[in-house]
């Protein structure tokens, strides 16, 4: 939960000079960067659940529960349930600490309750993510190893400049194709437009499937995972 | 269904209304019961009426109790498992296990112990053959096979941050067991196991018999009738070691639960088990009483390293009056004594007599470390690395010296001291 907020008050500070850049939005950098610690957290969370399971499964924790009457799904939501709580109070935390850091949210009061249920949405599909890799390779450290690569994701996208200001073509595409770029426009979009309807429903939309294959595959993986006969 | 029914299950039935039944713990218990209470009163009919029970209302009404009509606990068929890109894991085991019996499954590390007991407890699908546990098949009716087991797999599976008594509540949970009675079942547990003083600490805290009596505790909580246990004991020092072979004494003899035990400790089986088999590359390479594979293997041998070397050959001769020596490390000279250990004193007279020194004599009872060389042309120790015995290990001994027996003083002061353990002597 830290590590974001320290990469937030460094970034939003150093990085202000950006606003200058014709064409950015007339906000500060840290509003324009309030929506980072969001999904730096969510990718957090994505580890921590993952590893957390596979901490499980390596310690025999995983064939003690399946030799209970318990359900896959009933373990899967459980092992989860965890991930959402986390996500719940890291997301109000942050949205506090923008307010307390003097960013206004455009969208008002109901736009900071939409910026919490996206947040924790995206959250809860990284954790389906984090779980999915536990289950597939039973190891702490495959899911450590992932990390980076969601990371990657985090910098090549939208996260430090509007698209359209990014000036190499290459990163601006892979941006542009990056699904990362809309969680993260979908959560700026109520802290300094309003509300945005074409940037929410990518942003929803996105999260939504996220949530739907990551929980999906993750169930199927749990499936295989707790092969009992 | 118009059939009659037992009086276990009239039990059952009256206590079925107060007790919870949560969707998710649809666990066929009773039919586990009913399977084994009168299975020909209930006659095939009673197929399609399974009642669908909690199964915590049906264990609550001791519907798992031990089997009692002679029928196998366990029954191995042939099973097989095999890996992907390895080799056969478990090679066409057969095995029975009846009920109330302890049965030694021993074998080096890799010897397909682990895959063998992941099978039978329904959480690895065999390849081929069959197997039926508490009656259930494990392919078919694992839920049935999970309701009326327990199991403490290799690790103790425990959570650092809850107590002793936190786990059995959350085990209890897990398996339906009514929120009235958990705290009950769990007290039990721990006085059971010897963690009352140690209930309410973190289980971070636990020394390793404490866990691994926590776990098995954990693995009673819901009555089962037969007990897994992977490697109990492994790393445990010997005073945990003993309260846990007692407690799973206590269980078998007391309460006759079928205990199927794994083990790599050769004194493990031998103090524990009603029989053992052996197995070793996916193989059950021998299987009886402890007492009768030892017996198998002979008569014990006795080990001469004489004190000077230049004597081996007149020793060799003295000693081909019980059979042929052969040779091993050290200039060590090992024969079989035909007529037992009695033998003993007049192979050291015979000894004397002949003016020949002697650095140290071992008398070499047969163990199951024995019968496992002699099945497999190895030693259990280091077996599963590959390990191939030389000579000198073949007839050197492990460290022995619970009692003492004094047979010095028939070799007229040339051995120093005598050892014996019931399984070896040595004397210097």
């Amino acid at each position: 939960m830290l590590f974001p907020l320290i990469l937030f008050a460094i970034n939003g500070s150093a990085l202000s000079t950006a606003t200058r850049i014709p064409g950015f939005p007339p906000v500060s950098y840290r509003a324009f960067v309030l929506a980072v610690p969001f999904m730096q957290g969510a990718l957090f969370i994505a580890v921590t659940a993952g590893i957390d399971l596979a901490r499980d499964i390596e310690s025999g924790f995983f064939n003690r529960l399946a030799l209970t009457p318990l359900r896959g799904g009933a373990l899967l939501t459980g092992q989860l349930g965890g991930a959402l709580v986390v996500a719940c109070l890291q997301s109000v935390v942050y949205l506090l600490v923008g307010i307390a850091t003097g960013v206004g949210i455009a969208s008002g009061v109901g736009g900071a309750f939409v910026l919490l249920a996206l947040s924790i949405l995206i959250a809860f599909g990284f954790a389906g993510l984090g779980a999915l890799i536990a289950l597939r390779s039973g190891s702490g450290e495959a899911v450590q190893a992932i990390f980076p690569l969601l990371f990657v994701t985090l910098f090549l996208s939208s996260a430090s400049l509007p698209r359209p200001l990014i000036q190499v073509r290459w990163f601006r595409d892979v941006a542009t194709y990056n699904p990362v770029s809309y969680l993260i426009e979908g959560i700026r979009s109520l802290v300094i437009s309003g509300w945005d309807g074409r940037a929410l429903a990518l942003g929803f939309g996105f999260a939504l499937a996220l949530v739907v294959l990551s929980l999906g595959f993750a169930n199927v993986a749990m499936r295989n995972r707790l092969v009992r006969t | 269904m118009g059939v009659s029914r037992p009086p276990v299950i009239a039990t059952i039935l009256d206590k079925k209304g107060p007790v919870g039944r949560p969707d998710h713990l649809q666990i066929d218990a009773l039919w586990v019961n009913l399977q084994h209470a009168d299975r020909r009163s209930l006659g095939p009919s009673r197929g399609g009426a399974r009642a669908r029970w909690s199964d915590s209302a049906a264990r609550l009404a001791g519907n798992l109790a031990p089997v009692t009509d002679g029928s196998p606990a366990i029954v191995v068929e042939q099973l097989v498992r095999e890996f992907r890109k390895g080799p056969r894991a478990v090679d066409a085991i057969n095995l029975t296990v009846s009920p109330g019996e302890i049965y030694g499954f021993l074998g080096p590390n890799g010897a397909g112990k682990s895959t063998t007991v992941l099978m039978l407890t329904t959480l690895l699908p065999p390849t081929s053959g069959r197997a039926t546990v508490g009656g259930f098949d494990i392919a078919h009716e694992g839920s049935q096979v999970r309701a009326s087991i327990g199991a403490a797999l290799q690790e103790a599976a425990l959570d650092a941050i809850l107590t002793g008594r936190e786990h059995l509540l959350l085990q209890a949970t897990l398996q339906g067991i009514p929120g009235a009675t958990r705290k009950q079942r769990a007290q039990e547990l721990l006085e059971r196991v010897g963690l009352t003083e140690a209930a309410d600490r973190r289980v971070g805290g636990y020394s390793g018999g404490m866990k691994r009596r926590l776990d098995l505790a954990l693995a009673l909580v819901h009555r089962p009738r037969i007990l897994f246990l992977d490697e109990p004991t492994t790393g445990l020092d010997l005073q945990s070691r003993t309260a846990l072979w007692s407690e799973v004494a206590r269980l078998a003899h007391d309460e006759g639960m079928t205990v199927f035990l794994t083990t790599q400790y050769l004194e493990e089986a031998d103090a524990l088990a009603d029989r053992v088999g052996i197995i070793d590359h996916g193989k059950i390479v021998a299987e009886d009483t402890p007492a009768n594979l030892k017996a198998q293997i002979g008569s014990p041998t006795v080990e001469v390293v004489p004190a000077d070397l230049t004597e081996g050959d007149a020793i060799a001769e003295a000693l081909t009056r019980f059979g042929s020596p052969t040779r091993g490390g050290r200039g060590s000279l090992t024969v079989q004594l035909p007529g037992g250990e009695a033998q003993l004193a007049e192979l050291v007279r015979l000894l004397d007599q002949a003016g020949l020194h002697v650095a140290s004599l071992h008398l070499h009872q047969p163990s199951l470390d024995d019968v496992f060389l002699a099945k497999t042309g190895r030693k259990l120790e280091g077996a599963g690395e590959g390990e191939e015995a030389t000579p000198w290990q073949l007839s050197w001994p492990p460290p022995c010296g619970r009692s003492k027996q004094s047979v010095a003083d028939q070799s007229h002061g040339r051995f120093a001291s005598a050892r014996c353990s019931s399984s070896r002597c040595s004397f210097r």
